[in-house]
């Protein structure tokens, strides 16, 4: 019986994290879910959020654009767009993103609006995964 | 015999072509440290996610997303990648001996090939041979990004569901260290089953047992077409950071081999520059004799 999870987040830039953790929070496409070791086997997409785990009395949080989540009984793979450690947010970068984005929405017919809603929501995030991390 | 002036040209010649592949190889060794660290970036995560659609696809129908139907193999694509770019020893030619005998064989079997090819080196042997290729790429070798491999992988994907081509192979050097490429060639499309007997870890067992969130075809949706995307952006960036290591290994040799060269011609000039002082005392010496006499 496994009393431990392995979580692996993956992204075309780079093997991020891995360790072995006690229980992690998603967020994915159908809302937030947990996982707690002997979960069963679960595929769900994530959409922009963040990402939580404990080990312990450590926590992290990750801030995760869209990707996918497979989750096992002692293994937890997250395969993400992109995926940064709250410590390593650009919060100036992510603001000014979000200003670029808000810029972008008010003149609907010149940009793509899929576009500059997906890249607005990611700022925020940011911005809120950094805010979630000073909080504690 | 060579006069002493000629053997000096040639000496120069040599050290001028030294300085040249000297240079090559010190570029080459740049490039290839950038774009060996986006391939090791990515690599495990291409791996991840062929390891999850490969899980997925065993539970799955078929049916579920057009890019995943077997069809009867009528025509298959072969996709080459090459380099832009030559001097890098037998990097390319090794490439299209494989997909050569690659196509042949397909052909032995009667089924269509159809042609695809990236980097100039590819589209101009099947040009030179009169293959018609059914689309070509260039100008991607030396600065691969995801855009590129988003424009192949389109365009193949397309052709797929269009039932243009029913199965499509790809060619390309896959990146081992810096002193060999290994030529690979893997089925990209559609998913190739796992093969039996292969032994199915706990993991795999389980995913049978899959529940999807928000439905499976959703998933298949995104995950099928952005596999094939990450997969030949792999590819590329593979093929490129072998094409540099395979640049620099010869760029090595050709300085070495210079080296060695200068080394025999130095010494056939000394011969020679004896061989003329000599001559020249003899003549004095034949000089002095005569007007004794």
């Amino acid at each position: 019986m496994a009393d431990k999870l392995t979580l692996d987040i993956v992204t075309p830039y780079g093997h991020i994290f891995t360790d072995e953790v006690d229980e992690i929070a998603a967020s994915g496409s159908e809302g937030e879910f947990g996982v707690l070791p002997e979960h069963a086997s679960f595929l769900t997409t994530l959409r922009i959020g963040m990402l939580t785990y404990k080990k312990g009395a450590e926590t992290g949080i990750f801030f995760i654009s869209s990707g996918y989540a497979e989750v096992g009984p002692d293994k937890v793979t997250i395969l993400a767009d992109s995926a940064e450690r709250s410590d390593d947010i650009n919060v100036e970068r992510a603001k000014a993103a979000m200003k670029r984005a808000e810029e972008r929405l008010k003149e609907i017919e010149k940009f793509d609006h899929a576009r500059a809603t997906a890249s607005l929501e990611r700022a925020i995030m940011r911005i809120q995964v950094v805010e979630k991390r000073t909080i504690r | 015999m060579a006069t002493l002036r000629d053997i000096k040209k040639r000496i120069k010649a040599v050290q001028n072509t030294q300085k040249i592949t000297k240079a090559m190889k010190m570029v080459s060794a740049a490039k290839l440290r950038k774009v060996q660290n986006r391939m090791l970036d990515l690599r495990p995560y291409a791996d991840k996610m062929h390891d999850v659609l490969m899980s997925l696809a065993k539970g799955a129908d078929r049916e579920a997303h057009p890019l995943l139907a077997f069809r009867p193999r009528k025509t298959v694509e072969v996709v080459v990648i090459t380099s832009d770019r030559g001097l890098c020893g037998a990097f390319n030619t090794n490439i299209l001996k494989t997909a050569q005998r690659c196509i042949d064989d397909y052909k032995k079997e009667s089924f269509g090939v159809s042609i695809s090819t990236v980097g100039k080196k590819a589209r101009d042997y099947f040009k030179r041979r009169g293959v018609p290729m059914r689309n070509s790429w260039t100008g991607i070798s030396g600065n691969v990004s995801f855009l590129n491999a988003q424009e192949i992988a389109n365009d193949i994907k397309d052709n797929f569901i269009n039932e243009t081509i029913d199965e499509v192979a790809i060619v390309y050097n896959a990146f081992k260290s810096m002193a060999s490429q290994t030529v690979t060639v893997a089925q990209l499309l559609p998913l190739a089953p796992v093969e039996e007997g292969k032994e199915e870890s706990a993991f795999e067992v389980a995913a049978a047992g899959f529940i999807y969130e928000p439905s499976m075809t959703a998933i298949f949706d995104r995950l099928i077409p952005r596999n094939v995307d990450i997969q030949i952006y792999r590819a590329l960036l593979e093929s490129s950071a072998s094409e540099e290591a395979a640049r620099m290994s010869a760029m090595e040799n050709a300085t070495k081999s210079c080296n060695e060269m200068v080394g025999t011609l130095t010494l056939q000039f000394n011969k020679a520059r004896q061989a003329s002082i000599t001559g020249e005392l003899m003549d004095i010496v034949g000089g002095v004799e005569a007007l004794k006499g």
